[in-house]
């Protein structure tokens, strides 16, 4: 693991399954990452939010599904099945819950989380 | 004080029928009344239709007529026990029992009817007992208690259905009836004898022509019966069920027109003698008729309320009489002239004594028009007869085709029910017309559960629900609209059809059918149901790592998660037997690991707050002690709940515990539409309560009977009966039979109780494919199921030798450490999660 000020390496990419996530510890914070890839077995990006759920004050979003609902990527939260927006970390289902989003890239088959937006 | 300026209504009995004015009132005429209903029973308006519920389980709560926020919400006033004493017609006042006297603009009389009891002597010796309201059961069911034997007088509709809750109350039954035949009222000679050979068939006895002249002190039961042709009968409880009659007394002594034999007179809009006060229900003769049922009632309450807020516009012209029943497991129907009493009328007979189908129809003289019909065995097609014989629709050239049974293979005959003009009455106890289905189902009502709470139509009798069903389909489908059962967003397909796709097609992981048949990239309720048709139809392991993305936490960690984010561990206990040495290691590993232990409902021991990083610890020690997993995580097989049956037990008579044993290790793993629970008694006493079970397997001395699609959880089912004293082979063969095309056919989530709900056919179409392979597909489902249990492995003991799986098992992908999010306190001896307000929020990102 090699941290510089503004990128945490946490793991290879292929340390993520296809379409799930994992929980890096970033700093003091966890940080759900997850890595989505297309039916076709095309790389689409990895997506990187805060992994402790609002709405069960749990720390358990990396575990949750991803999918797409609407067009709009999400993550459904593992205990009650609330989504968030990959991109945004806002709730579909309830305004007022919003989680945390991270900065995140993959440099040469590393996964690198930077910091928060 | 301030006085009402608006005028007084005041409503004696509620009933069902007053209730029903009560809602048609508000309906028509929100706030134009002050409303004062006076209810002489204890409690507010109730089911009485589904009275017999009662001895079955339902509750006084659960038969009530009256939403609780009722009175509140219309601000009308509700007296619970307190009854109207007398009426002054001329003064418009009434005095209550009370002794209080109210004043009234309208008032509206829905007094219901009373049981008639024949003027013998004896007639009110103790246990002699009537059936009309919930304390009537209740002095039936304490009478029963200290009787042996029961027997109903008389063999109408309303005796029968008494005769078998006397049954069912575990009493030697008798019903003696004084007509040559039981039901005279709605069906014939033929249809009566084949009635009653059923009804014997089930053990009680009915004693026909029978004039019973006194009641007297019993010499070997509480009472003797003294019939007038010299015989008797001897019995512990005589319940009384010849008839009812019009409680008018009130009525009578006000001055009120009254009919010859009692009742109310009232005018097609409900209106009595004197202009202010209104008859409605039971109470009621119009046209010297009394109606008995409930739908008339209700079309009355509808009427009166009209007229009271002045619309005379419908007019009440008498009501359909038909009936469809099921009478202890018989089913009976009745419609319209029954007798053929119309002139020139002309019967269509078929009966077979083999089968005990008895069919009649009877139509005008020159055989275009149905006027009547009786059926017993079989009634499925009361839906169909009724609309013609209701809507007059014109008979095609062989009028006996409807009655005839079909040859396999053979078109559908009857009635599409896009014949049916607008007009016709799909539900006569709600008095919904296939014109008002059609405009709720316009208002977006589209499915079954929304149409009938927005129409009523069916919850009354429920027996129009098959045409209710069948109109929302077919409109539907006029609409262009398919009847939405797909999984989600992504799959234009419901589970059913994915299923049929993924096994036809082979398909093997979820990003193939997404590929196939869907679209988008799924999402968190497709991914899990195709991961458990992959499982039930292929049994991977779900832990292949093709199939992990689909998997949801529970499956993807094999342990339940919790609130807090930490697990629970469920390791097997077949039938819920188990060793002192298997008990102590599941103590130490709790122990060990500090674990929450709670024995749970389904006789098996949980551990509670395990780490993802201690799961596979915790289940190495499991598995090396002889543990399998319990896939309680799973939507598959649960559990096989036991009694601890005739090896120990004084009244057992098979062993409940070795068949439960062998049923949970044959289903365990098994991957299901939802959960799937199962029990075995030992005998009828069922400790093992096998009868709120997906399959249930009570013992008898011959074998087993099997009971399928029961339920606890949130909307308990009852078992349904579907195969009797069966040997250990052929009790396995149904269950896998049975599992496998649940599994096969349900929705996603969906029990096998409301699986069976909502099957086309019900129970009797699921005997015919699971008992009688009419399907033929018999050889497939078992064949099936075998392979499922040959390839079965244990999760947790794959999952603790594969290095790429035990991976998983971290919280951090960068750190050993755990969650320090998760905290715990002390209490009752052990931990529980440390709520938010304790916790130090360590894991939550700043
Ligand atoms: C542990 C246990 C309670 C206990 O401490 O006794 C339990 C716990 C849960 N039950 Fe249950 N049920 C447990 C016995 C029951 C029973 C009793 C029984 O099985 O005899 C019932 C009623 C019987 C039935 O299912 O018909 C029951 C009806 C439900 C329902 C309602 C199902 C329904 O069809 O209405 C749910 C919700 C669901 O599945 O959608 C549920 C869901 C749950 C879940 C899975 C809720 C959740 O998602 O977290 C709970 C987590 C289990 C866990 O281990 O973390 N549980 N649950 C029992 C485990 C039994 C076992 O050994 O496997
Ligand atoms: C066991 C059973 C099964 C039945 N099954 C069917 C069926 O399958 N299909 C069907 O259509 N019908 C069935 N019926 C008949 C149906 O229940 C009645 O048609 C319906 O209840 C009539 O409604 P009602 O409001 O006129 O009378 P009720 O429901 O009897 O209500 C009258 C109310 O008025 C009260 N009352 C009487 N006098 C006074 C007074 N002076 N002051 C205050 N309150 C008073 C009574 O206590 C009662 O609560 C069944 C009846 C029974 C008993
Ligand atoms: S069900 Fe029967 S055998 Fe089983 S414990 Fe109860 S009484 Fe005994
Ligand atoms: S006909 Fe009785 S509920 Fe519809």
């Amino acid at each position: 693991m090699t941290e510089n000020a503004q990128w945490t390496h946490v793991c290879a990419l292929t340390d993520i399954l296809p379409n799930t996530g994992v929980c890096a510890k970033v700093g003091q914070a966890q940080v759900a990452v997850f890595r989505i890839v297309s039916p076709q077995g095309a790389e689409e990006g990895v997506f990187a939010l805060g992994n402790f759920e609002p709405k069960s004050q749990a720390n358990v979003l990396s575990r949750g599904l991803v999918g797409d609902l609407g067009g709009v990527s999400v993550v459904a939260s593992p205990v009650y099945k609330n989504h968030y927006a990959l991109t945004t970390g806002a709730c579909l289902e309830e305004e007022t819950l919003r989680v945390p989003v991270f900065a995140v890239r993959v440099v040469e088959g590393a996964v690198l989380v930077g910091a928060q937006q | 004080m301030t006085v009402s300026s608006r005028p007084k209504l005041v409503l004696v009995g509620h009933g069902m029928v007053g209730q029903k004015f009560l809602e048609q009132l508000h309906a028509q005429s929100p706030d134009a009344f002050e409303v004062t209903v006076l209810c002489e029973e204890p409690r507010p308006a109730y089911d009485r239709v589904h009275l017999s519920s009662y001895f079955t389980g339902t509750t006084a709560e659960q038969l009530s007529l009256t939403p609780t926020d009722f009175f509140a919400g219309t601000g009308y006033t509700l007296n619970l026990g307190e009854g109207a004493a007398t009426i002054d017609c001329a003064a418009k006042t009434i005095t209550t029992t009370q002794g209080r006297t109210l004043s009234y603009d309208a008032l509206v009389l829905a007094t219901g009817s009373y049981p008639f009891v024949p003027p013998l002597p004896g007639k009110d010796r103790q246990h002699c007992l009537v059936y009309r309201t919930i304390e009537d059961l209740e002095a039936i069911a304490a009478s029963a208690k200290q009787s042996k034997i029961g027997t109903v007088v008389g063999g109408g509709l309303l005796g029968l259905e008494a005769a078998k809750a006397l049954k069912d109350l575990g009493l030697t039954t008798h019903v003696v009836e004084f007509a040559p035949r039981l039901m005279a009222v709605q069906i014939d000679d033929l249809g009566g004898r084949l009635l009653r050979r059923k009804i014997e068939q089930l053990g009680v006895t009915v004693h026909t022509q029978k004039n019973t002249k006194e009641i007297i002190d019993g010499e070997t039961a509480h009472h003797r019966m003294v019939f007038a042709d010299g015989g008797h009968l001897e019995t512990d409880l005589i319940l009384f069920s010849a008839g009812i009659r019009p409680r008018d007394e009130l009525a009578r002594a006000s001055g009120l027109a009254m009919g010859e034999r009692g009742g109310i007179c009232i005018d097609n809009h409900c209106r009595t003698s004197d202009a202010s006060v209104y008859a409605i229900g039971e109470c009621a003769l119009w046209e010297k008729k009394i109606y008995g049922l409930v739908a008339p009632g209700y079309q009355m309450a509808e009427i009166a309320a009209k007229a009271i807020a002045g619309d005379t516009a419908t007019p009440f012209l008498g009501a359909d009489m038909s009936t469809k029943l099921k009478l202890m497991g018989v089913d009976v129907a009745s419609i319209g002239d029954a007798h053929a009493a119309t002139p020139g009328a002309l019967t269509y007979v078929y009966s077979d004594e083999v089968a005990g189908i008895y069919k009649k129809l009877v139509v005008s003289a020159d055989s275009k028009t149905l006027l009547g019909a009786v059926l017993v065995g079989e009634a499925e097609d009361y839906g169909n007869l009724l609309q013609f014989a209701l809507n007059a629709i014109p008979l095609a050239a062989n009028p006996e085709d409807l009655i005839l049974p079909t040859r396999e293979g053979g078109a559908k005959k009857g009635l599409g029910v896009d014949l049916l003009p607008a007009s016709a009455t799909i539900c006569s106890c709600n008095n919904v017309s296939k014109g008002a289905l059609c405009s709720a189902i316009d208002a977006g009502n589209t499915s079954i559960g929304a149409l009938k709470k927005c129409t009523k139509a069916g919850t009354t009798c429920g027996g129009c629900a098959p045409l209710v069903k069948q109109v929302l389909d077919a409109e539907l489908k006029a609409r262009g609209v398919t009847v939405n059962n797909f999984l989600c967003e992504h799959f234009a397909h419901s589970r059913q059809g994915m299923f049929h796709l993924i096994k036809m097609g082979s398909i093997k992981s979820f990003d193939e059918a997404l590929i196939k048949h869907g679209s988008g990239r799924g999402c968190d309720i497709c991914k899990p149901a195709v991961a458990s048709i992959l499982a039930s139809v292929w049994n991977e392991h779900i832990l292949m790592p093709k199939h992990q993305s689909i998997q949801d936490t529970n499956d993807y960690y094999l342990a339940n998660l919790q609130k807090d984010g930490t697990y629970s561990v469920v390791p097997r206990i077949p039938g819920g037997e188990i060793t002192p040495e298997k008990l102590i290691v599941i103590g130490e590993v709790g122990k060990k690991y500090g674990l929450y232990t709670k024995i749970t409902g389904g006789q098996r021991i949980d551990l509670f707050g395990a780490r993802v990083e201690q799961l596979p610890l915790i289940w190495k020690e499991l598995v090396d002690a002889g543990f399998e997993s319990g896939h309680a995580y799973g939507k598959s097989m649960r559990t096989v709940k036991s009694c601890v049956g005739s090896n120990w037990c004084r009244f057992g008579v098979q062993d409940s515990v070795g068949m439960a044993i062998k049923i949970e290790e044959r289903y365990r793993g098994l991957r299901s539409p939802h959960k799937i629970k199962l029990a075995v008694s030992g005998c009828t006493r069922e400790c093992a309560e096998a009868q709120s079970k997906d399959v249930g397997v009570i013992a008898t001395e011959k074998g087993w009977n099997l009971y399928v699609s029961g339920n606890g959880g949130m909307k308990p089912r009852h078992a349904s009966l579907l195969a009797t004293d069966l040997d250990d082979a052929t009790l396995v063969k149904f269950i896998d039979r049975y599992l496998m095309f649940y599994i096969r056919t349900a929705d996603r989530l969906q029990r096998t109780s409301t699986w069976l709900d909502n099957l086309e056919g019900g129970i009797d179409y699921v005997k015919k494919v699971v008992c009688e392979d009419s399907l033929g597909i018999a050889a497939e489902l078992e064949a099936e199921m075998q392979g499922l249990v040959d390839t079965y492995e244990c999760e947790w003991k794959k999952a603790i030798n594969d290095e790429e799986t035990l991976k998983r098992f971290k919280h951090f992908v960068n750190s050993a450490e755990a969650d320090a999010n998760i905290q715990f306190v002390n209490e009752r001896g052990q931990i529980k999660p440390r709520n938010a307000l304790e916790k130090s929020t360590v894991g939550e990102p700043a």
